[in-house]
């Protein structure tokens, strides 16, 4: 029965964005213009340093801006439980049967899909900077993009089900969710930071996140991802993140009552 | 004062509400002081009360929102502190403020807290269909919540709290908002579902022919239960009649009554109040004595807000909205 409940939950959020074209564009148009303006700037002047040789700055921004489609779905999703507090339709949750991990387990997945159906969306331009995929490369793509969607949605929601406005959220975000993108590699890699930055970056779990969706972008050209952590080890790092920060979204949620 | 008084045996064969010793503060603020009560299976319970006597904090509690601090409220026989989510199964809550996602129809609506509560989709869609034929919503499924009018979003609110046919259903002041015909309606089919189905009903309410439709009321003041009984019960310990004399200078009068008749005015919110027995000769008698010193004297048979005056020498609306507003 507590499936149910979670279905309604997951299912609510996918209509609501539906309904919210804007959220599309946000979600969606931010990120491409990140991308033609940095890809575009940045290769005229200066190429990032540790990168392979042979791949352009689009091409290296490319996966780290599928990271960002990802990131901003997460923090939109994760608003809207600021935003249904606000309203009073979480209370009307909170007061029926259904458990608060089940209710965090659904608004996880809601953003989740969302994440995932944005990040394929931009994975259509993957030839535009000579990426070949293949079925199997998309399934594994799509997948990496599923866990590192779940992990970020998570992490969301902690800081959300704390949160009375939108606005203590957005401060939040800046100072947490905006550097654990940078210091992912999605900017620029591990291999070429300064000593501490370096330090920071092993540290950040979205930095395997976003090599397991190197490894898998690249499974037909393995030389293109340069010096990144192997697969196995971020596949693992990135299902733990998921954990922990599920875990820990739950038990913010199991506080609030 | 009225003593909160044990119900009969016959009355109760079983608790539906049991709450014992409930105290809860907001940091300094004593919210609730000692709150002992027990509603029985199939009664309509209002709770009466200003702004800030307790009321949102028990309905909070009641409503599992809120841990019991100290005390303990029994809901079924299940410790609402210890499991909530079994309290949680057998409720029905309708909050005072909107809790409707605006953004889904009103079908939508219904449907995914019907889901939230268990029932299949088949069961959620025939219960939601029902409750809005019942409830003056039949056309209305269709329709994005945030279209509705105030008193249409509120009936949605309430075939929500009632789509999972609860046992016990807490309403937060449920009519504001309805005009008094709905109103009307709405309190019928109560009575109807606590007859058919043995619903229970505990209601907070600032109408009071609301409360005196109720089976039982408490009154609420400063974090604890001034007086539960039945409407009527608590009208007779008044007893007689009550006499409002508007006066020029009212603490001067009081003075003057009390001398001369030996009873006991109460200034409340400026002006005198007075409950004795064979009030109409007391009003002859009063004009006649004092002619020019009174501006107005109203007489009439206890009212419930009486009884409020008469248990804490505070107007019950002293906080609340205007006469019109309440209207």
């Amino acid at each position: 029965m507590a499936m149910r409940g979670v279905a309604a939950l997951w299912w609510r959020e996918i209509i609501r964005f539906v309904r919210q074209r804007s959220r599309l564009v946000g979600a969606f148009a931010q990120p491409l213009l990140f991308w033609v303006l940095l890809g575009a700037g940045f290769s005229a002047s200066l190429r990032p340093p540790g990168a392979p040789e042979d791949l352009g700055t689009m091409a290296y921004f490319y996966p780290g801006i599928i990271g960002l489609v990802l990131l901003f779905t997460a923090i939109f999703a994760t608003i809207a439980v600021v935003e249904d507090r606000k309203s009073g339709f979480l209370q009307g949750v909170l007061v029926s049967p259904i458990s608060r991990s089940g209710i965090v387990l659904g608004q996880a997945l809601g953003g989740t899909t969302l994440a995932v159906l944005q990040g394929v969306l931009f994975l259509a331009l993957a030839p535009l900077v000579g990426i070949t995929l293949t079925p199997t490369s998309v399934v594994a793509v799509v997948l990496v993009l599923a866990a590192v969607a779940f992990a970020l949605t998570s992490l969301g929601l902690v800081i959300a089900w704390r949160m009375e406005s939108t606005q203590g959220f957005h401060a939040i975000m800046n100072l947490i969710l905006m550097p654990i993108w940078l210091l992912s590699g999605a900017f620029f890699p591990a291999s070429g930071a300064a000593g501490w930055l370096g330090w920071l970056m092993q540290l950040n779990p979205l930095t395997y996140g976003m090599a397991a969706l190197r490894h898998c972008l690249y499974l037909d050209a393995p030389a293109a991802v340069g010096r990144i952590p192997p697969l196995g080890p971020s596949l693992v790092v990135t299902l733990l993140f998921c954990a922990v920060t599920f875990a820990a979204a739950t038990a913010v949620a199991r506080r609030s009552r | 004062m009225i003593a909160a008084r044990p119900l009969p045996a016959s009355a109760a064969p079983a608790a539906a509400v049991t709450i014992t010793g409930l105290t809860h503060c907001y940091g300094e603020r004593l919210a609730l002081r000692g709150v002992d009560l027990q509603i029985a299976r199939g009664e309509i319970f209002g709770v009466l009360g200003p702004n800030g006597g307790g009321k949102t904090t028990l309905f909070k509690v009641l409503a599992t929102l809120v841990a019991p601090q100290a005390g303990t409220v029994v809901v079924f026989d299940e410790d609402a502190g210890r499991h909530p989510e079994r309290v949680r199964r057998r409720l029905g809550v309708v909050f005072q403020h909107p809790a409707l996602d605006g953004k889904l129809t009103v079908d939508e609506n219904l449907h995914c807290h019907a889901a939230l509560y268990g029932l299949s989709a088949v069961e959620g869609r025939a219960r939601a269909a029902a409750l809005r034929e019942r409830l003056g919503l039949a056309d209305r499924g269709r329709d994005y919540v945030e279209t509705l009018s105030g008193g249409l979003a509120r009936r949605v609110e309430l075939a929500k709290g009632l789509l999972h046919a609860p046992d016990l259903l807490l309403l937060d002041e449920p009519s504001t908002g309805l005009d008094p015909g709905a109103r009307r309606d709405f309190f019928e089919y109560l009575v109807h579902l606590r007859d058919r189905e043995g619903l229970t009903v505990v209601l907070t309410t600032h109408y009071m022919e609301e409360a005196e439709r109720c089976d039982r009321i408490g009154f609420m003041h400063q974090g604890g239960l001034v007086a539960v009984g039945t409407p009527a019960a608590l009208k007779a310990e008044i007893g007689g009649d009550v006499v409002v004399v508007d006066a020029l200078e009212p603490e001067r009068l009081r003075g003057r009554i009390q001398q001369r008749f030996g009873c006991e005015p109460r200034l409340v919110d400026g002006v005198l109040r007075i409950e004795l027995p064979r009030g109409h000769e007391f009003v002859r008698e009063v004009v006649e004595a004092f002619p020019g010193d009174i501006r107005a004297v109203t007489f009439g048979k206890p009212t419930l807000e009486d009884v409020f005056v008469h248990l804490t020498g505070e107007r019950f609306w002293s906080e609340m909205p205007s006469p019109a507003e309440r209207a």
